[in-house]
């Protein structure tokens, strides 16, 4: 049976604002957030309802995030208005901007599979669909992303991870 | 964590905490923006009452469910979901009036009811007593078979307790007016205590 939309709201939009952090900086997660449940809410009765929500939440999330990255490439200065959007708030440990600047720094494949896997636990099936290409490409991207973050990113997160 | 895998220490760094009150701000947000497209079908909301918390919800026509809290506001939600669409949100807004009208009526400023209604919810026989229920005034009683006789089929004095019983608007739809015809209670949706603190209330205006 379908969920009424609120629920689909508390069960996974913080999982959705943490993917869109991760593929678009925290800047501009709550906005992608925000198209994204609208987008969701829109085409919600025509959902399947035996659909992994989840895997269709982030799907619409990453075709979201991709229309901020457009509209941000095409206005590369920033404008003279600050946008009201809440910058610097209840951003993610402000201690780890370095870790943010090196997934920022992550060709956007990888980024995307990085957070598609490791943020939503999509499997890698799922992943290939939302990004266009073999189940094989998604798990190399995702394991290049994290490998590179891994090399780059000094800290407490080594101890117990690979050489 | 016992069963580590690749990726677990990434995982956890990347999966940063969302507070309560980020979501509550972006959850706002949406429900502004899916207002000014049209997207919600049904908007709902709880308020306290004397009678305990009670769901609000409501189309864009008007009011369409009051629930009481022992009928299960989950099961409710569901079953608006599948009655008439499942693009419900918490969206307080356009429950206001509603909740201002009902908060009166339990301070006693308020006798009579002026919300659009949605009876989308009823059918048949059903919706026709309910529509007529509100002819019953504030601090009036009417036995079932009087319903019956008033809705010209004396004999479905049965169906009119059916249709009190099934009443998708308690409260504002006064199906508590109606007792049995030897003046004992009869039921009631939200329960007999509930159904006798309404008459209490009525009656001592």
């Amino acid at each position: 049976m379908k969920q009424p939309f609120e629920n689909v709201v508390a069960q996974h939009g913080a999982t959705v604002l943490r993917v869109c952090r991760v593929v678009l900086g925290p800047h501009d997660a709550d906005d992608a957030w925000s198209e994204t449940f609208l987008s969701a809410m829109r085409a919600y009765p025509d959902l399947p309802e035996t659909a992994n929500v989840e895997a269709w939440l982030v799907t619409i999330a990453h075709r979201k995030a991709i229309d901020v990255l457009r509209v941000a490439k095409r206005s590369p200065l920033p404008v003279d208005e600050v946008p009201e959007a809440p910058t610097g708030r209840d951003i993610p440990d402000p201690g780890d901007a370095d870790l943010w600047a090196l997934v920022k720094g992550l060709p956007s494949k990888q980024r995307q599979a990085v957070a598609y896997r490791y943020v939503a636990g999509l499997a890698y099936a799922e992943i290939a669909e939302i990004l266009g290409g073999s189940v094989e490409a998604a798990r190399r991207a995702a394991a290049d992303g994290l490998k590179s973050l891994r090399k780059k990113y000094p800290g407490e997160i080594m101890k117990g991870a690979s050489s | 964590m016992n069963d580590i895998r690749p990726g677990d220490d990434m995982a956890a760094l990347l999966s940063t905490p969302v507070d309560a009150d980020t979501l509550g701000r972006l959850h706002r947000r949406l429900e502004q923006a899916a207002e000014r497209a049209d997207l919600i079908d049904v908007a709902y909301t709880t308020i306290d009452s004397p009678v305990g918390k009670l769901l609000l919800a409501a189309t864009p026509e008007g009011l369409v469910r009051v629930a009481y809290a022992r009928e299960d506001h989950d099961r409710v939600l569901e079953a608006l979901g599948r009655e008439l669409s499942p693009r419900i949100l918490r969206a307080p807004k356009r429950l206001d009036e509603s909740a201002r009208e009902i908060d009166e009526y339990f301070a006693k400023r308020r006798q009579v009811f002026d919300l659009r209604l949605d009876l989308s919810l009823s059918r048949g026989f059903r919706r026709l007593v309910q529509t007529h229920l509100p002819e019953i005034g504030y601090g009036q009683t009417r036995s079932y078979r009087d319903m019956a006789e008033l809705v010209g089929n004396p004999k479905a004095v049965r169906a009119v307790g059916t249709a009190c019983a099934t009443n998708p608007l308690p409260i504002v739809v006064p199906c508590h007016r109606v007792l049995r015809t030897d003046g004992t209670l009869g039921g009631y949706i939200g329960g007999l205590e509930a159904k006798t603190m309404l008459l209490n209330l009525e009656a001592a205006a």
